[in-house]
């Protein structure tokens, strides 16, 4: 009969953090910014149908990194969880703070527990009528929550694209602003000082989607000629 | 079958928000919560019914750009009025309407489910559902409530939507079996319908502009109004119109109350210079 090493717990999930830190750095980042005009989310992904970035329910939209069946899993989950208690109470009464912690819980678990954990990292966005009021929380392989201030860059060199979103991220850009920032972030670890739109996915939370769409779902996926159209904008 | 991981996985990938309650929620589904065999028995009490408020009269029609759906704003329960105010057309999504008729309750956890569905649909899948595709789900909710409606408490829908690939409006209309009926040019459900498509078949023609549209509509039902005491006329001292959706080519959209007031002030003005019996 085989006898088992001892690993202490320390090694143990230090050994699983530093194999989920691996993974996510392997992808590309993910850039999600608070803006006078809402929420912009924008990510580097050549694919045009393996998206990143997804909505969640009215004001609240999602964005990850790392293991594409991983995310979606947990993508599709947050969407059932939302959709099942706005059915149940009311619309209003789903909220990126209770998805949050739902994510925070079963992430904690799956690092704990199982064979694996996941090797993603999430944002969970949510829009509110007042820039103040919005809510971005970062979401981590172990189940630990940051709720973060303005903007969450996640994926491959995070740190370098972080530096150059911190350095030109303030409360009143509109879309466009926060798009060439993000865009600014996304090139700061190439030699390239521009992406294609086609390399590129976008999409923002209107905050007044009520009064601009007639539509509560304040979600909404720029195309790549809106993209171009918006970028071409004069600063 | 052999119970493996991805088998499993298979089993529970499902883009039905529907199909998710009924497997992890059953409590919530607006029907089938009772076993069919556990249902009481109203047969045995003829007398004593039970009393529910009933929606009414559904016009839906075709114009040029698309499809309009409108509905009065009366619900009853017996000989009395429930509601005044009660609104019976509601946009499924964005390019697609829903009326119902039949016991209120039941029907308007029914749409609130559909709306649900559709968007949980196109959230999980990135894709809107084809408009067949959103009636025939519709059909599966109409005939899940068939133990219901066998005790009385049936609830008939009227679907409309812009098929986008077509380029053109379509309506479908059911029965409290769920079968799914494509109907050709208009469409009337509710105890007021008869009168109301018999309105429609002198007042319809083909190619008609949406603002014509929206005058037939609300004339229709006007008449259905005025033959059937549980359809609410046009009522100008509480400022009650019907509500009227227009679905075309860039999504559905409500006629404003002010415009049907023009419009219902029309049809009242028009008859009473006639000055007529019918």
């Amino acid at each position: 009969m085989t006898q088992q090493f001892y690993v202490s717990p320390e090694q143990l999930m230090k050994d699983r953090a530093d194999f989920a830190r691996k993974g996510i750095a392997r992808g590309r980042s993910v850039v999600v910014i608070s803006c006078r005009d809402g929420i912009a989310l924008v990510a580097e992904n050549p694919s045009p149908s393996l998206h990143k970035i997804g909505e969640i329910y009215d004001k609240i939209a999602f964005a990850a990194v790392g293991k594409y069946n991983e995310f979606e899993s947990l993508r599709q989950a947050g969407v059932r969880y939302a959709d099942v208690r706005g059915y149940s109470y009311d619309r209003e009464d789903v909220t990126a703070r209770g998805l949050a912690s739902v994510y925070a819980q079963s992430l904690g678990a799956v690092f704990t527990a199982e064979q694996k954990p996941f090797e993603v990292e999430l944002a969970v966005a949510e829009v509110a009528p007042i820039q103040e009021a919005d809510h971005l929380y970062r979401l981590t392989f172990d189940g630990s929550i940051a709720d973060e201030h303005g903007f969450i860059v996640m994926g491959g060199q995070a740190d370098k694209v972080s530096e150059a979103v911190a350095a030109g991220w303030q409360g009143e850009l509109d879309f466009a602003g926060a798009i060439r920032l993000a865009l600014a972030g996304l090139v700061a670890d190439k030699e390239t000082t521009t992406l294609p739109a086609s390399a590129l996915e976008v999409a923002v939370l209107d905050r007044g989607s009520e009064t601009s769409r007639g539509t509560r779902r304040a979600f909404r996926r720029l195309e790549d000629a809106d993209i171009v159209a918006l970028l071409a904008e004069e600063k | 079958m052999q119970e493996t991981t991805a088998n499993r996985v298979a089993a529970d990938a499902t883009s039905s928000f529907t199909e998710h309650l009924q497997r992890e929620r059953p409590d919530l589904m607006p029907f089938g919560q009772v076993p069919f065999n556990q249902l009481p028995a109203t047969a045995a009490h003829p007398a004593s019914p039970l009393q529910a408020p009933h929606g009414t009269t559904i016009v839906a029609m075709t114009y040029a750009g698309g499809v309009l759906m409108a509905g009065d704003r009366r619900a009853t329960m017996g000989n009395v009025i429930a509601s005044r105010h009660i609104e019976k057309v509601f946009p499924a999504d964005q390019y697609s309407v829903l009326g119902i008729a039949g016991t209120a309750g039941i029907a308007l956890d029914i749409t609130r489910l559909f709306q649900v569905e559709l968007e949980h649909y196109e959230k999980i899948e990135g894709t809107l559902l084809s408009l067949d595709g959103k009636a025939n789900r519709l059909g599966a909710m109409v005939r899940g409530n068939l133990p219901m409606a066998m005790q009385g408490l049936a609830v008939v829908p009227l679907f409309a939507g812009f098929d986008r690939p077509a380029g053109f409006g379509r309506l479908f209309s059911y029965d409290v079996t769920g079968g799914r009926y494509e109907e050709q040019e208009h469409h009337a459900v509710g105890s007021g319908s008869m009168f109301a498509r018999g309105a429609l078949k002198k007042l319809w023609r083909p190619g008609l502009s949406e603002q014509d549209a929206v005058a037939v509509a609300v004339e229709a039902l006007y008449d259905a109004a005025d033959d059937d005491s549980a359809t609410g006329g046009p009522d100008p001292v509480r400022q009650l119109w019907p509500v009227v959706y227009v679905v075309g080519r860039t999504g559905a959209l409500r006629v404003p109350d002010r415009d049907l007031a023009a419009v219902a002030g029309r049809v009242i003005e028009s008859r009473t210079v006639a000055a007529r019996e019918a």
